[in-house]
């Protein structure tokens, strides 16, 4: 006998995002929706042991769904005895026949993935709901995967939800006059999912592999959603083109493995094509943003097949372009560091020491670590020590801070700080 | 639903007549152009924080202070109640109410208004 279980699984991972973006359309709650869902998917795996798998899962989980919702005003209406719009718009089909089963379900998740990301709400919530609704992670999994108590999630994910119900955030795709700037925001909600699997900080890591995974699938569904946006591509292509050395960039007992010594056999090839073709399509066109340039340079790393054949100069020009669009000192730290390898050391030293002065880096661990490194390679090592020894007391993070001892051991040099 | 609209500015005692003037006028084209969409329901402006009292009820006594409720560089200014379909149309008006006061940037808090139903069933 087929393990139905196994089917109904494989249906909500597919499925979910798009039967619960359907559902609170209809419900106008989020609350509603995810009990309905739930309550659904909780009904097939009874109903499909007994019946068979129907022939679209998720048209079946949809309307079971709606009838459950319809259930639930109905025990509503009793309570209240008020009218309850949801049970007059199915007052008359309440029981979905055959034929409603099969009709193809409309796609709400462009509307559900704006509304979740949606300015007004917390940063914390925005993430929370996405990876709710859209990727059907549990309350649980993310509490985990962001290192967070899972009553203080659950907690910001309620008051998002009586937010989004209260203040009447809208269920939609946005006018055009805002799109590019709320479309910034949704992408700016995925990548920080994406950097908060990657970054080698703490916690599970397979959680984080999830989390990262997670963020790759969601970004492909916006691409879906919304194709020819180059932004969208250019997202996708650098996360694939990060996650491709996620096997390379640690060793198996933790330690961090910079990316010029990485083992590049170990880069998932298969990612970083897909990376790189979505990167040559989307600087195809005009208006070039943020994540085409970034994804430019994780593909130019990609693309040299050893550490040493890294074309610096291109990546030094994709930063200056960067920073030219995007003032930041850590696209400015970056550009220091690719004209350091293009150019000459000093120069890139020099462009490090003035960012330096301006203060806003003095307590950024990595621009200590970076400048070390110049140091380092420049024979300067009494000063590489000192500079990674600034970088150790600032990181929080245990794997970068084994790796700043590292260093600091090989530059052979014995210091009373430690 | 109902947006308020309350308008946060800093209270800049050099602002010259001129400049309550181009504030005025800015003012008037927002309400007019919301007078003329139907949506608008009211909008006043208050006198400065220097003419606020507030009154607390401790034990059943009203303690009356001199100020505002809050000291902070921002102070409400004003509001405006506007009828909108939903937040991004609430936040695309609230874009448009001058909030600075002779060059010092303000803010608006958008706070939706808690409606009642206008049936409430008496022996529910």
């Amino acid at each position: 006998m087929h393990d139905h279980r196994a089917t109904v699984e494989a249906v909500f991972r597919s499925e979910s995002g798009r039967i619960i973006a359907g559902l609170i359309r209809v419900s106008h709650s989020f609350d509603l929706a995810e009990e309905a869902m739930q309550d659904a998917f909780a009904a097939a795996v009874v109903s499909w042991q007994a019946e068979g798998v129907p022939d679209n899962p998720g048209a079946w989980i949809t309307a079971t769904a709606r009838r459950k919702l319809i259930d639930y005003a109905r025990r509503e209406q009793t309570r209240r005895n008020n009218e309850n719009q949801l049970l007059y718009e199915y007052e008359s089909r309440s029981n979905p026949n055959e034929e409603e089963m099969n009709q193809p379900f409309e796609d709400d998740r462009l509307s559900l993935i704006f509304t979740c990301c949606h300015p007004a709400i917390n940063m914390e919530a925005r993430v929370g709901l996405t990876l709710r609704t859209l990727g059907g992670l549990t309350t649980t999994e993310i509490a985990r995967a962001f290192l967070i108590p899972e009553p203080t999630l659950a907690q910001r994910l309620v008051r998002a939800q009586r937010k989004i119900q209260q203040a009447r955030i809208p269920y939609q795709v946005p006018a055009p006059g805002s799109l590019p700037e709320r479309l910034s925001a949704v992408q700016a909600v995925l990548y920080l999912i994406f950097n908060e699997g990657y970054s080698a900080s703490s916690g599970d890591s397979l959680v984080r592999r999830e989390l990262c995974a997670e963020a790759i699938h969601l970004t492909r569904i916006l691409g879906e959603l919304m194709p020819n946006n180059p932004e969208n591509m250019a997202l996708l292509a650098l996360m694939l083109l990060h996650d491709s050395r996620r096997d390379a960039r640690s060793t198996k007992d933790g330690h961090l493995v910079p990316l010029e010594e990485q083992d590049r056999s170990l880069w998932h090839r298969d990612q970083i094509a897909e990376g790189i073709r979505l990167v040559e399509r989307a600087l195809g066109r005009r208006n070039v943003g943020p994540y085409q340039l970034q994804a430019a340079i994780a593909a130019v790393h990609a693309e040299a097949r050893t550490a040493a054949e890294t074309d610096w100069k291109q990546i030094a020009a994709l930063y200056a372009l960067l920073s030219a669009s995007h003032v930041s000192p850590i696209v400015s730290l970056n550009h220091a560091v690719a004209i350091a390898m293009s150019e000459t050391l000093e120069q890139g030293l020099a462009l490090i020491d003035g960012l330096g002065s301006c203060g806003e880096l003095d307590s950024y661990h990595l621009y200590h670590s970076a400048r070390a490194d110049l140091l380092r390679r420049m024979g300067r090592n009494r000063e590489a020590l000192e500079s990674y020894h600034r970088g150790l007391a600032l990181t929080t993070n245990a794997v970068e801070a084994r790796y700043l001892r590292r260093r600091i051991s090989e530059l052979g040099l014995t210091s009373g700080i430690e | 639903m109902r947006y308020m609209m309350l308008i946060y500015s800093q209270e800049n005692e050099a602002a010259t007549p001129e400049d309550m003037h181009a504030v005025a006028r800015a003012h008037k084209a927002v309400m007019d152009e919301a007078l003329a969409r139907g949506i608008f329901r009211a909008a006043d402006p208050l006198e400065a924080s220097s003419a606020a009292t507030t009154v607390r009820l401790q034990d059943g006594t009203a303690i009356v202070t001199d100020g505002p409720f809050a000291e902070t560089k921002e102070q409400l200014a004003g509001y405006y109640i506007l009828d909108c379909e939903d937040l991004d149309e609430a936040l695309a008006w609230a874009a448009k109410i001058p909030t600075a006061c002779a060059g010092a940037a303000g803010c608006i808090e958008i706070r939706p208004i808690r409606e009642f139903p206008r049936r409430v069933p008496l022996n529910a």
